[in-house]
């Protein structure tokens, strides 16, 4: 049967070039019985002793093209063992593009016109570097773009405002890890956008290098108090500054919705769709996510995981009939006399009642004579303390808005991840010039393994860098440039542990 | 006078106002209008009268019930037509004022324990069929079948063979060479196309994919989409003769770029993964149809049709030239060239048209049936063939067909 098949097959290619038509159906029948069938069998039971002797498939196709003239079809091999072979056959068949003189068997004239398609074995076209073509790829994710955009012009929001964020920041080892994050997710944000990028201490030029590669509309103001380090204060400062945003708000005037971006938050993209629906005052659900360094503290919390194994939320509750009722605030009562004090404890940080990152208001609230203000919000100037959360501007905490499904879905996370106080770290994390620092080479693949200062070690064969004696830092030995795997993973740590200790 | 005017006036504006609200002013679609004219709304009901033939249930119901897998695989159209037709306004039960007559033959049920459908028997059932209705009824020895339809959704229609070869090599079952065939395979100038057939979509579960559907705001983000075979090992261990090597040439060309989301596992979110995709690789197989292109049209993915000279279902009712994009199987080494030199204002009227819900509906056989759906367009496309020309009928005592042709296993009765 499969002899059959590919003797068909044989004919048609030998009698066909590519493009043009053949008799296919018909040949069978005539060709089987012409000497040119027969010499061709035996041709082919050839090459299949050959391989069996040789050990690999000797297609009789190389024996084509080793002794056949041009006068036959161009066809690539399909060799896919010997990948050399395809694809000089395949530059082959592209030299020999131009389709050679048809070979029409003189059969039967067929009245109907054939199909240019040819039944039977086709080669398998490879380009000669079948990989990505970074110029293809740039118009793919262009044209990605134009759709996405018709998709969100006709399903999305209509008439979008500008987005106003509002962040509080300062110079310390963790800024560029969260304001990276935030700005990141903010370059993502499909709407017009302004950055209000308030920072303790002062206008630095940390903070604007950081902020100047997002390529955003920003505010950066310098406010003059330095960051304290204590939770307690610095929640305090940082409200402060909040409002010292919303004055410069107030004063240009700017028109959107304002919504609460601390540094170390975690924004999903939802959110920025979802306040696009609010009309005054807004609440958003935000996740609190607490951790605890002390593995006492993640025995306790085990327990209360198995009754209440859900991550605590902050945010407005609903009744049954989707109105405002009260609030989810977080419970500290587990955490009592065990959280952080200072910026740089171990121990939990608690999130205050109310964060004001899980509020939005529309801008048009804190503009001084705007004619169609609600009568609930109260005028910053006004305020004759702090205000722990926005819903100390507004005289009625009834008309909050809830946002995200009645508060239902999460739309942004909560956490505070500082490192210590003295911790040093190069400015703007770039390490110029470039160190020359050696470090012991550690036996244990293990991360968190302390370090085993070895006593005595002679210096490595085949080291390239010489050995320096840092002066603030332990006397190092050689690096060895060996083939162990973990080393480069190691080397790291092991310096910021130096630097840590030193 | 002036109180008239007035009132007149006030009775245009208010109409005006009126029609501009209902009117269908929906920029997210496009009206479809292919070379038959704007044909996809028509309804078929008053224009043809079509008579079905009461074959004993051997040729119908008992070999469905003997194995009811048939009514979800995608050869299931046969059936569906049948009982659609039973219960259309289009059957007559009057056979001398029909225009169209339909013969309820099950000839793809014959299933593999693995689902695959055996046509070995087929011609042989069809032909005892016809027999039987040439004898029981004079219609059909009136045209010999030239004004009688067969639903054939097999992989080469009425040749009732899964290989491209054999299939050649037997040919149209001779008795069904005036009959018009509506089947699922289309390819120009190839001898399984008859001329006149009707080529309509494969059968895909409509309540499957209705209930997949995901919220039309998700941004499409994979580029290009495919799940399916490159190469079929069992019946093509060497390559280069399933899908004529196209679909190994895609995936040698673009199994690293990141453009392409191509694989052989079949995931659970398929559906949802082409409604977020933008262009869906419908290449040819053993045959040059397959239900993707059912599944791209229904879930708005641009389909990319790779198999030379094919011919997509109802092509003079819907313009695929417009709606797909087509490329030749040499040019599959460029695919990802040609995908991303097609202007955008292009792939947004294409997604336009696609977002039309009449081509959806027309991909379709939904139960109970939907006005637009694939049935209505067979009608149509039944209609449009009439009236029949004068040479359908023979004169008395002629005869075309050689019922004896074929080979001979064919002629055994069945």
């Amino acid at each position: 049967m499969k002899l059959s098949a590919l003797h068909q097959s044989y004919i048609n290619r030998r009698t066909n070039s590519f493009r043009s038509s053949g008799p296919l159906d018909s040949s069978s029948d005539s060709a089987i019985k012409s000497p040119a069938a027969i010499f061709w069998l035996v041709f082919h039971a050839l090459c299949c002793l050959i391989s069996l002797l040789l050990g690999y498939r000797f297609s009789r196709l190389v024996f084509f093209f080793l002794f056949s003239t041009s006068s036959t079809n161009f066809y690539t091999s399909p060799f896919r063992s010997t990948a050399e072979l395809v694809k000089t056959l395949d530059v082959h068949s592209v030299l020999s593009n131009n389709p050679v003189a048809n070979l029409d068997l003189p059969l039967l004239n067929k009245t109907v016109t054939n199909s240019r398609v040819v039944v039977g074995r086709h080669g398998i076209r490879i380009r000669p570097w079948p990989h990505p073509d970074p110029v293809e790829v740039m118009k793919a994710h262009r044209i990605i773009e134009i759709v996405q955009k018709e998709q969100r012009s006709q399903f999305g929001i209509k008439n979008p405002r500008t987005v106003i964020v509002v962040t509080p920041t300062y110079v310390r080892t963790f800024q560029a890890l969260h304001l990276t994050g935030v700005m990141h997710s903010l370059m993502l944000v499909p709407y017009d956008l302004v950055w209000i990028v308030v920072e303790a201490g002062g206008v630095s030029n940390e903070t604007a290098s950081l902020i100047a590669k997002s390529g955003l509309k920003t505010i950066h103001v310098g406010f003059n108090q330095r960051m304290p380090n204590s939770w307690e204060e610095r929640h305090k400062l940082e409200s402060k500054m909040r409002l010292r945003a919303l004055r410069i708000i107030r004063e240009k005037k700017l028109d959107g919705i304002v919504m609460f971006a601390d540094d170390s938050n975690m924004h999903s993209m939802e959110l920025f769709d979802e306040i696009q629906n609010v009309k005054w005052f807004g609440a958003v659900s935000v996740g609190i996510l607490t951790h605890s360094v002390n593995t006492d503290e993640m025995a306790d919390r085990k327990k209360d995981e198995e009754e209440n194994p859900r991550m605590p939320v902050q945010g407005p509750a609903c009744n049954a009939s989707d109105m405002l009722a009260g609030w989810h605030t977080f419970n500290t009562l587990p955490f009592a006399g065990k959280s952080a004090v200072y910026i740089d404890d171990r121990a939990t940080v608690l999130p205050r009642k109310l964060e004001w990152s899980g509020f939005v208001l529309n801008s048009r609230l804190l503009w001084k004579d705007s004619s169609d203000k609600p009568k609930w919000i109260k005028d910053i100037d006004m305020l004759n303390g702090d205000i722990e959360s926005p819903l100390g501007l507004v005289n009625d905490p009834s008309v909050v808005e809830p946002l995200g499904n009645c508060g239902r879905q999460v739309l942004l996370w909560w956490l505070r991840v500082e490192a210590r106080a003295d911790s040093k770290f190069p400015p703007k994390w770039i390490i110029d010039p470039p160190l020359e620092i050696t470090v012991p080479s550690k036996r244990t693949p293990w991360p968190d393994a302390p370090p085993e200062l070895p006593a005595n070690e002679k210096p490595a064969m085949g080291m390239q860098d010489p050995i320096v004696k840092h002066s603030t830092k332990r006397t190092s030995r050689s690096k060895h440039r060996s083939k162990r795997k973990h080393e480069p993973k190691t080397d790291t740590q092991v310096s910021t542990r130096h630097s840590e200790q030193s | 006078m002036r109180k008239c005017l007035w009132l007149w006036g006030l009775l245009f504006f208010a109409l005006g106002f009126a029609w501009s609200i209902t009117a269908e002013r929906n920029p997210c679609t496009e009206r479809i209008s292919g070379s038959a004219g704007d044909v996809l709304e028509d309804d078929p009901v008053g224009r043809l009268k079509v008579y079905v033939y009461e074959l004993p249930s051997k040729y119908n119901k008992k070999i469905l019930q003997k194995d009811p897998r048939c009514l979800s695989h995608m050869f299931a159209a046969e059936i569906f037509m049948h009982r659609f037709l039973l219960s259309s306004p289009v059957q007559t039960l009057n056979p001398e004022g029909a225009d169209w007559f339909y013969t309820p033959i099950y000839a793809t049920c014959d299933l593999t324990p693995t689902g695959l459908p055996l046509p070995f028997k087929s011609p042989r059932m069809v032909r005892s069929a016809i027999q039987l209705i040439s004898s029981s009824w004079p219609y059909w020895n009136r045209t010999e079948g030239a004004d009688h339809f067969f639903v054939v959704p097999h992989d080469f229609g009425a040749y009732f063979h899964y290989q491209e070869e054999k299939a050649i090599e037997r040919g149209i079952l001779p008795i069904l060479r005036r009959a018009t065939l509506v089947q699922t395979f289309g390819q120009r100038n190839h001898v399984c196309l008859n001329e006149g057939s009707i080529t309509i979509p494969p059968y895909a579960p409509p309540q499957k994919m209705r209930a997949r559907q995901i919220p039309p705001d998700t941004p499409r983000s994979i580029f290009v989409y495919f799940r399916g075979l490159f190469c079929d090992v069992n019946n093509d261990p060497e390559g280069g003769y399933y899908a004529r090597g196209a679909r190994a040439a895609v995936w040698e060309n673009f199994k690293s770029n990141p453009l392409f989301d191509i694989s052989t596992e079949h995931p659970t979110t398929y559906y949802e993964d082409m409604q977020r995709a933008i262009f869906c690789l419908c290449p040819l197989g053993w045959a040059p149809w397959s239900p993707r292109l059912v599944e791209a049209v229904v879930f708005g993915c641009i389909p990319v049709i790779i198999a030379d000279d094919t011919v997509l279902p109802f092509a003079d009712a819907i313009p695929w030239e417009e709606i797909g994009v087509f490329v030749a199987e040499e040019d599959v080494p460029k695919l990802d060239k040609i995908l991303t030199s097609i202007p955008s204002h292009v792939i947004l009227r294409k997604q336009r048209l696609l977002a039309n819900p009449s081509m959806k509906r027309a991909m379709l056989f939904p139960q109970p049936t939907l006005p637009g759906d694939a049935f209505h367009q067979i009608l149509n496309g039944l209609a449009r063939k009439l009236p029949h020309p004068k040479s359908v009928y023979l004169k008395p005592g002629e005869k075309i067909l050689n019922w004896t042709a074929g080979p001979i296993t064919d002629l055994k009765p069945w």
